[in-house]
């Protein structure tokens, strides 16, 4: 458009016209396009924050066998707008090991997030979804499992004793290596 | 490519669409008088974009509308720029629809035989107000909240059917989750399919009628493509370029100003709000309505809109008579007219009204209070109307406007920024406690006036008396020692304005305590200090300002503690249940300046 049209030439202008008549009308276009993508794409923008450590329970409700149990895992968390104290964000198997310290495994699977079961008969957990099977440690217990990796375990502290506290965390399901999701 | 093109073409056609599309015979050449058809296309599809996008966070619920809103405006990416557009695009499409139908009359354009595309085109108005009124809403927002109430109670005073009619737009006999989910439903899909189908009806008869050109045609035809398309696309981008102005414009006049659309503070059904007004395109029938008081109502809000809808569907009837295009040009002036008077009415007794004004601003700030607190805690599960209802800043004033300013005074004013018509007749609670405060009470000068004892009984009591005779002989030495006073009794109170001094002066204030007994200070004769003393007459000024004294004070201020028997008019809020502990406690929080983000806001300012 350096150029100026030159009245002389009709090509010229035709040209001019039309291409003036598709940059202005795509401007206009592309505007209110323009200002929607960025809030369709403002999750990437956004981190999950990595929760600080939790008190869940004291280690005396554990079996002191190594049977697995089941908690729930509150803690405060902010979804879009709300803010929540107390909320449940998970749930992890807490289970006795040796030296008096705590295994603590997030109870997603790693396969496609299914909530896992503990088979109390086989002494396993087992994924009902698509049957993934996993070891007491958290290990895949199949030679072809669907799971690419074992449960994923979290960080886990006994307190003063007796306190259990447990960093809690989710990790992307489907790759064979334990990624934080973010 | 072009064999790919080929066989597109070959399965669907395309070329002679866009063919047929682009080389419309424009009869006399292109001209700006009929770019505004296509303007009001592209404003619809503005709004179908940018509709579209803020359905992926908007949530239709009453607990989390607002919030949502509040979410895209304040917090996610470009969101008031998205808002913005929407907001402005809807009050664009108003004003094009009106410059389009002005066209469309004066030409002649809706002469047989295309009545149908004005019968089609007067239905989209219609349509597109229908989207404004139920857009409004959406954000459940104060504004939106009110003005759509009023709207709802005009559609229920309808004879016989209005009842049921308001029952099923609303989803139930009051505003809820189900009115917000039937608006949205409405406004995101029932009225634009209807739009979209309508107006596809309408171009294909716009093409099947082909343009009215104004006569005599003095140039010759031209294809549509490029020359009136050009036309067009300036005019798109005239409207673009208008809407982004007025999303930014706030801006240019005060550099704090919400960029984009406003958004109130979330509604809520309990609390007034006089500053309720429908959008700028309404307020002609809002003032309207003014005219018909009482039983006449009903033609105002029904009757006579409808009779002047009805003559304009009749228009391209009308215009078959002789005189026909005259009258139909006359309807639309004076109905235009009538409109832009009732409009500058509008506005004018607005702005006359102090109250309007105050309501207003008021308005304002609880919308920027509400803000500011999401931003600062997160929303609770209860919603945003939880932060409001829990803050002392925003209860507080009105609290103390509704029971405390028919006899105290704030800073001269109610608490929210308004004159009581009878004068004051208790203390100005402005800074109770403060050093400032209690330096006034001590002050020959100050202490029998309106704005501290002037109008209560105690006005010939023994504390002005002292204060009055006493006081008023001291010599600078002894006002250096009650100056010292007035700093012990002050650090009772705690208060966060004055912590810095109150740490820093210890050692003045241990030596206030200590003279406050002192028999030339006189204190102890009445007031109880820090011991206990059984004779103690006045009210005991241990903790005196104190977030509990101040509690316990407003609850009960006849208890032997306080003025007990002496007590003068102050009801006892707390034991009368005349304020529940959860208001005192805002109240005194409030007074005391007790409250998150406490950098003063706009409703705090005098």
């Amino acid at each position: 458009m350096d150029s100026p049209p030159d009245s002389h030439d009709p090509d010229r202008r035709e040209f001019f016209k039309k291409a003036s008549a598709v940059v202005l009308g795509g401007i206009a276009a592309a505007v209110p396009i323009g200002a929607g993508v960025p809030l369709l794409l403002d999750p990437l923008g956004r981190r999950e924050d990595a929760g600080a450590a939790v008190h869940v329970v004291n280690i005396d409700s554990l079996p002191e066998d190594g049977t697995p149990r089941k908690f729930t895992i509150l803690a405060s968390r902010k979804d879009a707008w709300n803010r929540y104290d107390d909320a449940p964000i998970g749930a992890v198997y807490l289970r006795r090991i040796e030296g008096g310290k705590v295994q603590a495994l997030n109870v997603s699977c790693p396969h496609a997030g299914c909530f896992v079961d503990y088979a109390s008969a086989s002494r396993a957990f087992l994924c009902p979804c698509h049957n993934s099977l996993f070891h007491l440690d958290g290990t895949v217990a199949q030679k072809s499992s669907p799971s690419p990796r074992g449960m994923d375990s979290l960080e886990v502290e006994v307190r003063n004793g007796s306190e259990v506290w447990v960093k809690f965390q989710n990790f992307q399901a489907g790759h064979a290596t334990k990624l934080a999701r973010a | 490519m072009k064999t790919l093109f080929d066989w597109l073409d070959n399965r669907t056609g395309f070329r002679k669409l866009t063919r047929e599309a682009l080389y419309e015979n424009v009869p006399g050449g292109s001209r700006w008088r009929y770019v505004w058809g296509s303007t009001l296309t592209f404003a619809f599809v503005i709004q179908m974009i940018t509709g579209l996008f803020l359905l992926f966070a908007y949530s239709p619920s009453t607990q989390t509308a607002w919030e949502s809103v509040y979410y895209i405006q304040h917090e996610m990416t470009g969101g008031w720029l998205l808002r913005g557009i929407h907001h402005f695009a809807a009050q664009a499409m108003i004003v094009l629809l009106v410059l389009h139908l002005m066209q469309v009359v004066i030409d002649g354009a809706y002469k047989a035989p295309r009545e149908l595309n004005f019968l089609t085109g007067i239905m989209m108005l219609l349509m597109v107000l229908g989207l404004s009124l139920t857009g409004y809403l959406l954000p459940w927002d104060q504004k939106g909240y009110w003005a759509s109430k009023v709207v709802a109670s005009l559609a229920g005073a309808t004879p016989v059917v209005g009842a049921s009619i308001q029952k099923v737009i609303i989803g139930g006999s009051d505003f809820g989750h189900h009115t917000l989910t039937r608006f949205l439903a409405i406004h995101a899909g029932v009225l634009p399919g209807m739009i979209i189908l309508l107006i596809v009806v309408h171009i294909y008869l716009v093409r099947r009628h082909g343009l009215t050109p104004r006569q005599p045609v003095r140039r010759p035809d031209v294809a549509f493509w490029p020359d009136q398309v050009l036309k067009d696309a300036v005019a798109c981008l005239a409207v673009l370029v208008t809407i982004l102005f007025l999303i930014v414009s706030p801006r240019l006049f005060s550099p704090d100003a919400p960029l984009g659309a406003e958004l109130g503070a979330p509604a809520d059904p309990s609390e007034q709000y006089s500053a309720a007004r429908p959008e700028w395109y309404f307020l002609f029938l809002f003032q309207f309505l003014k005219y018909f008081p009482g039983d006449k109502e009903l033609w105002g809000s029904v009757i006579i809109p409808s009779i002047v809808m009805g003559l304009v569907f009749l228009m391209p009837f009308i215009g078959k008579w002789k005189l026909g295009h005259r009258f139909n040009l006359g309807l639309l002036f004076s109905v235009l007219i009538g409109a832009a008077g009732l409009t500058y009415l509008a506005y004018a007794e607005d702005r006359q009204k102090p109250e309007f004004q105050l309501a207003t601003k008021q308005a304002h700030a609880s919308a920027e209070r509400a803000v500011a607190l999401a931003r600062l805690r997160g929303i609770p599960e209860s919603g945003a109307l939880t932060l409001l209802r829990e803050d002392p800043l925003t209860q507080g004033p009105r609290l103390f406007a509704r029971s405390c300013a028919s006899c105290h005074r704030f800073d001269g004013h109610d608490g929210m920024g308004a004159l009581p018509a009878d004068a004051a007749s208790a203390p100005d609670l402005k800074g109770f406690g403060s050093r400032e405060w209690l330096a006034g009470m001590v002050d020959p000068e100050h202490v029998a006036a309106s704005n501290y004892f002037g109008g209560t009984k105690f006005k010939d009591g023994k504390m002005v008396r002292f204060v009055m005779k006493d006081v008023t002989r001291f010599d600078a030495q002894q006002k250096e020692r009650l100056k010292k006073v007035v700093m012990a009794v002050s650090a009772e109170a705690g208060l966060k304005s004055q912590a810095g001094a109150d740490r820093q002066e210890v050692t003045a204030i241990e030596e206030g305590r200590r003279l406050f007994a002192d028999s030339e200070m006189r204190c102890a004769e009445c007031h109880q200090f820090r011991k206990k003393d059984e004779d103690a007459t006045a009210p005991d000024l241990t903790g005196f300002g104190s977030r509990e004294w101040l509690i316990s004070f407003i609850s009960d201020p006849a208890h032997e503690r306080f003025y007990g028997k002496r007590n003068d008019r102050m009801p006892s809020f707390g034991k009368e249940h005349q304020l529940t502990p959860r208001e005192i406690s805002l109240l005194t929080d409030w007074i005391r300046g007790e409250w998150p983000l406490a950098e003063p806001l706009a409703s705090a300012k005098h």
